[in-house]
């Protein structure tokens, strides 16, 4: 197995807290790695330095043997890294097709063309009225994002970052705020999707977790104080403690 | 589509038989104040294209404008005294020439504008285009070569071959010929792939760059065609008014294309072209009346403002029950 993200001492510090502490992380190609942590304990900072919104203090990022650390966040996506947000971040005064199909365009390329007209790029659309077709948002594909229901935007926008074709997807809480069913449907698409690309999968949603995962780094206080498969991270008295233990209480 | 091509063939008929109709009716005033409004409409249009699609809310826009208008003033002024500027290029009284080294020279400050004032975003972003406009403002003023505070003078409209374009009603035809060639040169940017990454960069810059957009690049492109349309709409007022004064870089000025923006519709075609019309109208109109007619103006705007969300192209729409673009 080839390992498509490696992180090695990563470090990051605002003044006086250290919100990554020396963090080491790998992620082999067709694996969906799971990091968990109470509130605060770094996760989102963490997200935030591989995707290239932060510069990390110290250490270094490598995505399919490149080092990626002081690579800008486009560059990064260029490479193969593809990203969903915590709060979805989708263009809202377009339709879903608009969406997508936005997605398809900027992978093609071509995007300085001035004097074609994107309407009718053949190429864009049915690849993107394809991808529709196959999920529930098929009937959706003329509604204005505004318009549509919070699990609804985050199963479009993980669409738009599959469209990118990535080596590797981040995951920042896909479950968040999803009802019951929709969890399920998201579940199931993340694990259709996983034969294309690897996952770093950030999640409180400890059912989900545990249904995706093939392995768990757990995060507090920005150092991962275990790494393992699902049975041994749950057997972690450490672990318990920290995290698993509070939320059973 | 075909409603569409209807209605802009039907504008442009009406537009083209303005010179005969003032004629005819006596009013020759008019053939003026309609050629002013086309230019400051294709002005108005240019930071349209960066403000209502890209979300770049430039406050420096005359800038362009006035430099697109220089370049036609600078080079007669050398074609009359026989010299060079710089004494490197020669004068030039012919629009052909004219007219694409304004949009070359203006392209060229918008480049350098926007290379330093896109690296920030929101309130910075509107302090530096307008810190730059203020800059260029003073530049043209300390010009004494080219009549500093007073402007230069065009004494002869930039000729074309084959025209007479010492007849008012010609040099009429020829704006209104340039500004539609304008507006179909806009529509055809904002349909095709670049204008789709702007329309997403000004929705959601964060997304687009998780898209792998290096947002940057194309927002400076748009930034330098915008630049290119406003100084392409200062060459031809430069001909129309025959003079360049610093007072076409004003920073007034770039607030009132603001207002044609936002008085016609954001982010629609036709709006800034409609925008530019009622305020030049009301103003000729209102300043016959009384010195403070900026008031009721300033009124107006407001009311459309808060009455019609979108501008006038949208109280047009819901009137003739069609779409505002």
């Amino acid at each position: 197995m080839s390992r498509v993200l490696e992180i090695a001492g990563l470090v990051k510090s605002f003044g006086g807290l250290t919100a990554t502490d020396h963090v080491s992380l790998t992620v082999e190609s067709g694996e969906i790695h799971a990091l968990i942590g109470p509130n605060g304990a770094g996760k989102s900072t963490l997200i935030n330095q591989i995707c290239g919104e932060l510069a990390p203090s110290a250490g270094r990022i490598h995505l399919a043997g490149q080092d990626i650390t002081r690579l800008r966040a486009d560059e990064r996506v260029a490479l193969g890294l593809g990203r969903t947000f915590q709060i979805t971040s989708l263009l809202e005064d377009m339709t879903v097709r608009q969406n997508l199909g936005l997605a398809v365009q900027v992978r093609e390329g071509r995007n300085f063309a001035f004097f074609d007209n994107v309407a009718r790029r053949r190429e864009i659309w049915d690849e993107t009225d394809a991808a529709l077709a196959e999920t529930a948002l098929g009937p959706r594909a003329g509604v204005l994002v505004a318009d549509l229901s919070h699990g609804e935007k985050k199963q479009l926008e993980l669409l738009m970052a599959l469209a990118r074709r990535p080596r590797l997807l981040l995951l920042d809480e896909p479950m968040a705020g999803l009802g019951h069913l929709e969890s399920q449907q998201m579940i199931e698409t993340l694990a259709a999707a996983r034969t294309g690309c690897a996952m770093l999968l950030v999640e409180h949603d400890m059912e989900a977790v545990f249904a995706l995962a093939d392995r768990i780094s757990v995060l507090v206080y920005g150092r991962i104080i275990a790494v393992g498969k699902a049975d041994e991270i749950r057997a972690n008295p450490e672990v318990r403690e920290a995290y698993l233990g509070e939320e059973e209480a | 589509m075909r409603r569409e091509t209807l209605a802009l063939l039907a504008v442009f008929a009406v537009l083209a038989l303005v010179p005969v109709l003032a004629e005819l009716t006596g009013q020759t005033s008019w053939t003026r104040l309609v050629g002013q409004a086309l230019i400051y409409g294709m002005a108005a249009a240019s930071l349209n294209f960066i403000l209502g699609y890209g979300g770049m809310i430039s406050f420096g826009h005359a800038t362009f404008f006035g430099i697109g208008g220089y370049v036609v003033g600078i080079l007669y002024f050398h074609f009359d005294e026989g010299t060079r500027f710089l004494g490197i290029i020669p004068g030039t009284g012919q629009m052909l020439l004219t007219l694409p080294a304004a949009i070359l020279v203006s392209g060229l400050a918008a480049a350098l504008v926007g290379a330093l004032s896109l690296r920030t975003g929101g309130v910075q972003f509107i302090m530096i285009t307008l810190a730059f406009a203020q800059m260029f403002f003073f530049l043209f003023i300390s010009l004494k070569t080219y009549g500093g505070e007073d402007g230069v003078m065009v004494r002869r409209t930039n000729s074309l071959p084959g025209l007479n374009m010492r007849d008012k009603a010609t040099l009429y035809w020829v704006i209104l010929v340039v500004a539609a060639g304008y507006y179909l040169f806009l529509r055809q940017l904002v349909r095709s792939s670049f204008g789709q990454i702007i329309a997403g960069i000004r929705q959601n810059e964060r997304r687009m760059t998780a898209m792998g957009v290096a947002t940057y690049r194309y927002k400076l492109a748009a930034f330098i065609l915008s630049g290119m349309g406003a100084g392409l709409a200062g060459a031809l007022m430069v001909n129309f008014l025959r003079f360049a004064s610093p007072d076409m870089l004003h920073w007034t000025r770039s607030g009132e294309l603001m207002v044609m923006v936002i008085l016609g519709g954001v982010g629609t075609l036709a709006g800034p072209f409609v925008g530019a019309a009622a305020l030049t109208i009301i103003e000729t109109l209102l300043s016959r009346l009384t010195e403070h007619w900026m008031l009721p103006v300033g009124v107006l705007l407001l009311a459309v403002v808060l009455l019609s969300r979108g501008g006038l192209m949208a109280l047009i729409a819901r009137m003739t029950g069609g779409r505002g673009k």
